[in-house]
């Protein structure tokens, strides 16, 4: 069992979604964050002050698979994530040490389902 | 035949048709006073709107809280104090009969009048509240309420608009001719400004706005569709302010709603010029600002002034507004998160010396004031209004810094400096404006 964790840009969201469910990788966690990177800070001004951001948002989706999955779901965020610029984000595979399933209390690679 | 038995019964009861549209207009009068008064008692929704907008969420029970009584002890204080002193018999400097209500009789009009003037009175109490937000101890910022609507705005409001009904104000009586100030760019908006300046120099600055070594950050609002809202319903209001004033329905509330139309839209042009100019963008909150603006400078001059004046009068106030701002946020370094002295205090200023040099009113043909210099009327008017403005300016700082400095000593000005960070919502009044889990 494996947990991969990818930060990703806001804008590539949709097209990894899609290819995770063509690739019957169904079950993720979404949330917004924010990672500060190589890109420069944007700025913005409110009222004649200028305010300087070095965070940028972020997408970073969480995946628990069976290690039979871990390629696919690799390769299919690898794949639409990809925008040909800068800080594209992260993918970080590392091992799940025990998994419950609260509905029906499955452990184990039939929790990861 | 029949015709002439109608003109004969016509011509009989025509002495009884001229009380009846006599009657009907008093009527009409009462009527059009009244939806002025409550399109002015909404801007205490505008001004809520545009405070809680400009300002972190941390603070936005507070702000509620502070707009809600502001108006609602200013409403009493003003029906029992203040308009005695603004509109009683005057001694000079202020009225001295009508209090407690002992002015207001049976007749209709009398109630009209006063709560006209008192959603005017709840206007000049509210502009404060903005200039000192996210900093100012709850009870501390309701006892300035107290005295603004019961004795400050009264006193200086009594000088210029007294003889509206029992009294007679000095400004009233210049050898140079009356001032004009005809909604109130002075008596309600300057005054306002000029004491929320005190106010914020008073308290000082929020924590994090000035760094060391002169460097000013931004502390951003939370909800700047909000802060829009709040304009749009100031504006709106605006119509009844200035409209309002009349407190007569006839053809003078198009033309007035019309010259304030032309200031307001000109002030949001020029802010956003400016504004673009200086900082590359069209910047909202200041063409926000700027709308305001106009719609302040117009006040004073909304009866007498031309379409040209009025447009002259608008632009003018955009750009003062947003340089304004400027100047006060990063070179004097006075805390206004939304831009109230600017808005209320500069531009009220402006527009009301504007006056002595746009005033048309007899080119206009609608009334017998002295002719502004641009019109070749001379200095007489500008003499006036200068007068007018620096009296009821005078009036306000004395005042303004006494009272905070009081209050301060007494009761102190300022939340400590963890309620600041925390927020008022929750330290000052339990609660937070944006539920969320915990």
């Amino acid at each position: 069992m494996k947990m991969i964790v990818a930060i990703i840009k806001p804008s590539k969201l949709n097209k990894v979604k899609k290819l995770l469910f063509e690739n019957n990788i169904n079950r993720f966690v979404v949330d917004d964050c924010y990672g500060h990177s190589d890109q420069p800070s944007t700025f913005e001004t409110y009222r004649g002050v200028e305010m300087e951001f070095d965070l940028q948002k972020k997408i970073r989706i969480q995946i628990a698979v069976n290690d039979d999955f871990v390629d696919k779901t690799v390769n299919a965020i690898l794949t639409a994530g990809k925008s040909g610029k800068d800080a594209e984000g992260k993918i970080f595979v590392y091992p799940i040490e025990q998994c419950y399933s609260i509905a029906t209390g499955e452990s184990g690679e039939q929790a990861i389902g | 035949m029949k015709s002439i038995v109608l003109l004969g019964g016509l011509l009989l009861s025509s002495y009884a048709f001229a009380d009846e549209l006599k009657n009907l207009q008093h009527n009409i009068n009462v009527v059009w006073t009244c939806i002025a008064a409550f399109m002015v008692f909404f801007m205490q929704a505008g001004f809520a709107l545009v405070e809680l907008g400009l300002t972190r969420s941390k603070n936005s029970i507070n702000i509620i809280m502070k707009n809600l009584m502001d108006f609602s002890i200013g409403s009493l204080l003003f029906f029992f104090i203040g308009y005695g002193l603004m509109f009683g018999k005057t001694n000079g400097l202020f009225g001295t009969t009508d209090f407690m209500l002992s002015g207001i009789t049976g007749n209709d009009w009398d109630y009209t009048f006063i709560i006209f003037q008192t959603v005017f009175a709840a206007t000049a109490a509210t502009i404060v509240s903005g200039a000192m937000a996210e900093r100012t101890i709850f009870t501390s910022y309701l006892l300035y309420s107290v005295v603004i609507t019961g004795l400050i705005y009264p006193v200086s409001g009594s000088w210029a608009w007294g003889s509206l009904a029992n009294g007679s104000g000095w400004l009233e009586n210049l050898s140079t001719g009356a001032f004009i100030d005809f909604a109130g760019s002075t008596v309600v908006h300057s005054l306002g400004g000029w004491l929320a300046l005190t106010g914020a120099i008073t308290i000082g600055a929020r924590k994090g706005k000035y760094g060391p070594h002169g460097i000013v950050k931004a502390i951003p609002g939370h909800n700047i569709p909000m802060a829009a809202l709040g304009v749009f319903i100031l504006w709106f209001a605006w119509f009844g302010f200035n409209a309002g004033s009349t407190t007569v329905g006839d053809g003078s509330i198009g033309r007035i709603a019309f010259i304030t139309n032309i200031s307001a839209v000109a002030g949001a042009i020029a802010a956003m010029f400016t504004s673009w100019i200086k900082f590359k963008k069209p910047d909202a909150t200041m063409s926000l600002n700027g709308a305001l603006a106009g719609l302040v400078s117009i006040t004073a001059g909304c009866a007498n002034v031309t379409w040209f004046g009025a447009l002259i009068i608008g632009l003018i106030s955009g750009i003062i507004v947003t340089i304004s701002v400027l100047i006060i946020d990063t070179k004097l370094k006075i805390d206004d998160p939304v831009g109230a002295i600017s808005v209320h205090g500069i531009c009220g200023a402006w527009g009301t010396l504007a006056v002595g040099l746009f005033g048309a009113e007899q080119v206009l043909g609608v009334g017998n004031a002295n002719t502004g210099l641009f019109y070749g009327g001379g200095m007489n008017q500008l003499i006036s209004q200068i007068i007018g403005v620096v009296s009821i300016a005078a009036w306000a700082l004395v005042c303004g810094f006494i009272l905070f400095n009081i209050i301060k000593k007494v009761v102190g000005l300022r939340v400590t400096s963890d309620e600041e960070y925390i927020g008022l919502d929750i330290e000052e009044h339990g609660l937070e404006a944006y539920y969320e889990s915990k």
